[in-house]
């Protein structure tokens, strides 16, 4: 069945106004609902079942952490890190251990960079399969998310193997990693990597040849590669509508320029073709921990930094691709051990402007079906 | 009187047929508890085979395999504080759960369990049950109304409309059912009772008759009657309840178990119309193809033969449970459910018994099948979006109902036809 | 690049240096409108990454705000910044993106630095009726208004 809107424009009695108007009810998604990603506030104009206006409240998860930086040690900061995008906590870290090393000049051993990779590409996955999990609950379906939770667990088992904890890890250090891989490391995410594989192809079958899913999310929430430009849209959302992106590509971080893998592109830039992308992308990270188990090279896990941090006066900003988007940290150091002014760049933040624009002349039904592909995490749209 | 009371079972017709009040009344209230013992074990059942679908258990703690869950489920919604919204119309609030339930279960005055397991026959027993419930509808609007908020009111008259909506669709394939049943006497009949006989008569479950017609008609009814019964994946007005609440939002402890209760009961109706008009309602596999007492008696030792093998798995289930004293409780509650279930299927065993529940037995399985189906669908789909259901609703399955009312009154009167136009 | 745009705008650009391999522009209040625009168009450096500001209350004009701009077909990054006291207001860039509406909100509500040409100039993380700006660095940790706490969430003691 062809996408058509389902009410036809009837004609109007005087300009804007046909003897149906009714008054615009004004709906409020309150900070605690059901298909919530975090605490977030919506407030719904809608004429029937059309969304007239949409206003995003958010802040109910500000912790002000970008404050709390100015008050810690560059080290103690570490941990804090995680809280931003908890359900992706390594490549949190992994963006503000690079920030800082930029500043201190300090170059990570090899070995340090790949594992790293492996770690923040588990962790690439994890994320996607928790997004892959609410996202289709929201639109209704109830069984993914458990298959897509199963599967999260061993990856959550091996951070814990490596670190102690499954979802605000503190992987990394100033300088590298603070372990290194434990015994029987390269043979559980391998065995990982051999069992998700399928899985993923798994969750395909289940979902992409779904008529229903298709009628959910073909033509929900477009918006174009111009748009998204404009709206400074990074991550999934932006390659789902056709731009090509990945700052790993661009800017090779970390030993990325190793690695051989694609970058996933959408054409219509609607929900399927971000759930589309970000599917592939979870394959794409599988190819590259296989990429970097096998080169993984022989050496230190970190390099040698003073006890104390004291990078010299100066600011960097150094950008990684998060799960959800470009996550960017911008670090101010006035030559003390603690950080003079820490600004993130927030993917999910700056994501969430746009759904004004998406769900925008809609109807009230796919508003939550955008909010769960725009991926947003509150911990990092607040802070 | 005991002579009279006692006549009855001599008949062979349905008490209501039969004019004997008190069996009326008995089989009123065999009716009444099997429909809430369905219920109960539909609950169970639905989270046990929705859990399964899912890689996890389900209730596993209450009871043996979670058996008790639903008790558990119901006593404390039976505790629970009764609260009504302020400036709600307290007569219609406390008015619409029961109509609910009252035309859900209404509606299996009618349906029949059996030749004579029936509370009464009707010649137009199905249309009563259609029309039964179609009023059920009102309950759910009158629920909706007397929560007096905009968003409760609005999920119910989105829930109403759907389910009118899909009540077109279930008519006109039920039609095209009824108007098998006059194949082989010329005369249709609306009666329950009726149309499982002409299934036998005709020596065919009209599933399969003008292959395919039969299938796509049962096909457009059971996708009809889930829409009918706010069921995934056409669940939209209840689940979407982050953006507009649904019509039981206001409804809490019993109340709320009264529209669960109805909502299952409903689903038990509209699954025993598809199976009487389509499965064949009571009728054993093969009732003419596999005929003589031989055969009887080998179908009839069915039901009380699968019974014994569910007690068995029990037991067999018991067996294998750890033997420690934390678990000893489970263990014994389940062996004894076990023995229960072996016991029962004993008696279904004896020979004045088992004609009897024979009928009940493939009734029932039939039923089941699709109430597995429905538990499937929830597992399975995501949910339609409202307009999405509505199109469907109107533009696919209504165009393809009356084209198959169409396409089985030209068949039925094709030998008139042909000589309509080749003379 | 520079050059050009040292010929466009002379005085105004005050600095453009490279620290650790990342290029930045200071520039004069009054020409980072243009800069920024000039950057977009001519140059090619059509995304924008970030806003913000840093608070040096020690210096003659203590606010110094950036904006990291991204070039795709260069792959590289470029960050303007200026410096300027408080009662000053910064143009805003919500005419070149749409984007940089909500992060500007945050520089007002975290900084108190005025946007002149913002369509919708308020309070984004923190509640509307807040007083006072949490990043500064007259701004204590835990500090809290606690005539806000006091009325809205009915802690007596304000914290």
């Amino acid at each position: 069945m062809k996408d058509e809107p389902f009410y036809e424009p009837l004609e109007e009695v005087e300009p804007g106004h046909t003897f149906l108007d009714s008054t615009e009810l004004t709906l409020n998604m309150g900070p605690q609902h059901p298909s919530t990603h975090g605490v977030l506030r919506v407030v719904l104009k809608l004429d029937g079942e059309k969304v007239n206006g949409l206003e995003c409240i958010i802040g109910y998860l500000h912790r002000g952490i970008e404050k709390i930086a100015e008050n810690r040690t560059w080290v103690q900061f570490g941990p804090f890190v995680d809280r931003f995008d908890y359900t992706a906590a390594v490549s949190n870290s992994l963006g503000y251990c690079l920030a800082v090393e930029k500043l201190l000049q300090v170059e990570v051993p090899k070995r340090g960079q790949y594992l790293r990779v492996i770690l923040t590409e588990l962790c690439r996955l994890a994320s996607h399969q928790l997004w892959l999990g609410t996202h289709v609950l929201d639109i209704g379906a109830v069984t993914p998310l458990f298959y897509a939770f199963r599967d999260r667990e061993t990856i959550l088992n091996i951070f814990e193997g490596y670190c102690g904890a499954r979802l605000t890890n503190h992987a990394f250090r100033i300088g590298g990693c603070r372990w290194d891989a434990y015994e029987g490391f390269s043979q559980e995410v391998t065995k990982v990597c051999n069992d998700l594989m399928p899985k993923i192809d798994e969750y395909a079958d289940l979902i992409t040849g779904n008529r229903i899913w298709k009628q959910r999310t073909k033509g929900v929430g477009r918006i174009s590669g111009e748009d998204c430009i404009a709206y400074a849209i990074t991550g999934p959302v932006l390659r789902g509508s056709g731009v090509r992106w990945d700052v790993r590509k661009a800017q090779p971080y970390c030993s990325y320029g190793d690695f051989e893998f694609d970058i996933p592109i959408g054409a219509a830039g609607d929900t399927f073709d971000r759930y589309l992308v970000r599917l592939e992308e979870m394959r794409q990270s599988i190819r590259i921990i296989r990429q970097a188990l096998e080169g993984l090279p022989e050496g230190p896990v970190i390099a040698r930094v003073p006890k104390v941090i004291k990078p010299p006066a100066g600011e960097a900003y150094c950008a990684i691709e998060a799960p959800k988007g470009e996550l960017g940290y911008f670090v101010v150091s006035d030559g003390t051990a603690q950080p003079y002014r820490v600004r993130v760049r927030p993917p999910s933040f700056i994501n969430l402007q746009a759904l004004e624009k998406m769900a925008k002349g809609g109807l009230v039904a796919d508003v939550v079906a955008i909010i769960g592909t725009l991926d947003i995490v509150l911990g990092e749209v607040d802070r | 009187m005991i002579q009279s009371f006692l006549s009855y079972l001599h008949s062979n017709v349905t008490p209501g047929e039969a004019g004997s009040l008190p069996w009326v009344v008995i089989y009123v209230l065999l009716v009444f508890l099997g429909i809430s013992v369905g219920v109960i074990f539909m609950n169970w059942f639905e989270r046990k085979v929705m859990a399964h679908m899912q890689v996890r258990l389900g209730p596993m703690r209450v009871g043996p395999m979670g058996l008790l869950q639903p008790v558990a489920d119901a006593i404390k919604l039976l505790l629970k504080e009764d609260l009504a919204p302020t400036g709600a119309d307290k007569l219609v609030f406390w008015f619409a759960p029961i109509w609910v339930v009252m035309t859900a279960f209404c509606s299996f005055i009618v349906v029949p369990f059996g030749r004579t397991h029936a509370i009464t026959d009707m010649n137009i027993g199905v249309l009563f049950m259609l029309g039964v419930s179609s009023l059920g509808v009102l309950g759910v609007i009158m629920a909706g109304w007397a929560s007096n908020s905009a968003y409760p009111l609005l999920g119910s008259l989105r829930s109403g409309a759907q389910m009118v909506s899909y009540e077109i669709a279930m008519g006109m394939s039920v039609i095209s059912a009824i108007m098998m049943t006059s194949m082989a006497t010329g005369t249709g009949t609306l009666s329950m009772i009726g149309i499982v006989q002409a299934q036998l008569q005709q020596h065919r479950w009209f599933v399969f008759s003008f292959f395919p017609l039969g299938l796509i008609a049962m096909g457009v009814f059971s996708i009809a009657m889930v829409a009918e019964t706010n069921r995934a994946p056409f669940d939209l007005p209840e689940a979407e309840s982050e953006l507009v609440a649904g019509f039981m939002t206001e409804y809490s402890g019993f109340r709320w178990s009264l529209f669960f209760l109805a909502e299952y009961t409903a689903m038990f109706g509209v699954s025993s119309i598809a199976t009487t008009l389509w499965l064949g309602g009571w009728l054993r596999p093969f009732p003419n193809l596999l005929a003589g007492p031989n055969w009887e008696l080998a179908f009839s030792l069915v039901p009380g033969l699968s019974v014994i093998v569910l007690g068995a798995l029990c037991l067999f289930r018991y067996t294998r449970m750890p033997r420690i004293r934390e678990m000893r409780p489970e263990a014994v509650g389940l062996a004894v459910f076990g023995a229960m279930l072996g016991l029962l299927g004993l008696v279904q065993l004896l020979p004045g018994v088992r004609e009897r529940v024979q009928d009940i037995f493939w009734f029932t399985l039939k039923v089941f099948f699709f109430m597995y189906l429905y538990v499937w669908y929830r597992t399975t789909f995501p949910r339609y979006r409202f307009d999405q259901l509505m199109k469907i609703g109107w533009k696919v399955l209504l165009p393809i109902s009356i084209g198959v009312v169409i396409a089985t009154a030209l068949i039925a009167v094709r030998q008139e036809l042909f000589a309509l136009v080749w003379r | 690049m520079v050059e050009e745009l040292k010929q466009v705008h002379g005085e105004a650009i005050l600095k453009a240096e490279s620290y650790l391999g990342q290029n930045y522009l200071v520039v004069d209040r009054s020409v980072c409108h243009q800069v920024i625009e000039r950057l977009r168009n001519q140059f090619g450096y059509t995304s924008l990454t970030d806003i913000s500001a840093v608070h040096y209350p020690k210096d003659e004009l203590p606010f110094e705000m950036f904006w990291i701009l991204y070039s795709m077909a260069k792959e590289d990054r470029v960050r303007i910044k200026t410096r300027f006291a408080e009662a000053d207001e910064v143009p805003s860039i919500t005419d070149l993106w749409v984007g940089a509406n909500w992060l500007e909100r945050e520089v007002y509500d975290m900084f108190g630095l005025r946007f002149a040409g913002h369509p919708d100039l308020r309070r984004i993380l923190m509640p509307d009726e807040w007083t006072g700006h949490p990043l500064r660095k007259d701004y204590g940790a835990e500090q809290q208004d606690q005539a806000w706490v006091q009325k809205n969430l009915g802690i007596e003691s304000g914290q």
